[in-house]
């Protein structure tokens, strides 16, 4: 694959899921993964680093959404034209990379999202999440027009202007979804979207556990209203 | 409650909401540190609205009056919004001292690579003329 591509894994105590997820993406030929390891405190840097991957470390946890935007600025400082980021507890499959690759290209795209729900698909989601998704799904519909299946995918390949976008304060640091994909769309970004496989995430602890659902759902809405009222913010030059 | 009560603490809630979320807007304000002053003028016109649950909850701590009432529970959320920022700032103290030791031991291990010499620290002359003779380090990148 092209050396222009980097692949983006943030990764929170996530040693075991990388020690099989990596081998999978370097077999697909990619070449450039980098891990963005987020204050772990196991040996997510170790496994990653042993395993081929360039690997920078958050000295402490910042966030989903620092360490997408990590990778973002290293993709930027090194030159990479395209960003896939993936997650780092194997829920996304490596073989889909080219796929998304593809579709940017016949798209023509800025953004092309890897959804788990596009095309017939048995992917198991609890009822309060599928409530969530479902009213974010119907904001990111109404405000955009594109008919986005999954608006809470982290599957996604991103082109160089849109890490220029996001590489600033516009990034959340938080559960950057349905509001991301709708300030994208009002700064004149195209997004596009294809069927991927996803796979239910492990047992271990996830970002959307315990109170955080109840979080979730009041810093989406509060940062999609905002969103709104701030209106378009037109990118710079790159 | 007096109407003009009621006006005015409608008032006070939705200035209060207004506030919070142009400060968002703004990005001056994070969404995670808005839930609290959300939820005080929400808690505010709740009460103003349910004027019968402030009674009920006056009987319920032996207050006298409503605004006695009001006044505490002012001053409780004051207290724990207090509270909850004195904890963000010591996990900000912890945070910068990390990055200070990490920064400052990254900075080393630069100087002993040889790349660059070291920065001089604040209030201190940048001497770039070493005229004890002593081994200079490659050029400053």
């Amino acid at each position: 694959m092209t050396d222009t591509l980097l692949v983006v894994i943030p990764a929170f105590n996530e040693a075991t899921s990388l020690g099989s997820l990596l081998p999978k993406v370097f077999a697909t030929g990619v070449a450039n993964v980098l891990v963005v390891d987020d204050g772990s405190s196991d040996k997510t840097c170790q496994t990653a680093s042993d395993l081929g991957a360039r690997v920078v470390r958050h000295p402490f946890n910042l966030g989903y959404g620092s360490a997408l935007q990590t990778g973002y600025r290293y993709a930027l400082e090194h030159g990479y034209e395209v960003v896939v980021q993936m997650d780092a507890d194997g829920q996304h499959e490596p073989a889909d990379i080219s796929n998304l690759i593809h579709a940017r290209a016949e798209l023509g795209t800025n953004v092309v999202i890897g959804s788990r729900f596009a095309g017939a698909t048995s992917y198991p989601t609890p009822l309060a999440r599928r409530i969530g998704m479902f009213l974010f799904r119907a904001a990111v519909r109404f405000h955009t027009g594109e008919r986005l299946t999954d608006v809470t995918s982290g599957f996604q390949i991103l082109d160089r202007d849109v890490l220029h976008f996001l590489a600033g304060a516009r990034c959340p640091v938080d559960y950057p979804d349905a509001d991301v994909l709708i300030m994208l769309h009002r700064a004149g970004f195209r997004i596009g979207e294809i069927s991927v496989r996803m796979y239910p995430s492990s047992e271990r602890q996830s970002m959307h556990d315990g109170w955080k659902p109840v979080y979730y759902v009041f810093k989406m809405a509060l940062s999609i209203l905002v969103t709104l009222l701030r209106g378009s913010e037109r990118p710079g030059p790159s | 409650m007096p109407i003009r009560q009621t006006i005015f603490s409608v008032f006070v809630a939705l200035c209060l909401v207004v506030i919070i979320v142009e400060l968002v807007r703004k990005r001056k304000l994070r969404e995670e540190y808005s839930w609290l002053w959300l939820l005080t003028g929400a808690t505010i016109l709740g009460v103003v609205i349910w004027y019968d649950a402030l009674v009920w909850l006056t009987e319920l701590i032996g207050a006298v009056l409503p605004t006695t009432t009001l006044f505490l529970m002012a001053i409780l959320y004051l207290m724990a919004i207090a509270l909850h920022f004195s904890v963000r700032v010591s996990k900000l103290d912890n945070q910068v001292k990390e990055l200070a030791q990490a920064q400052a031991l990254f900075e080393e291990k630069v100087v002993s690579d040889g790349i660059r010499r070291p920065r001089p620290h604040a209030g201190v002359a940048n001497d770039s003329n070493n005229e004890d003779g002593g081994a200079r380090g490659a050029d400053t990148a």
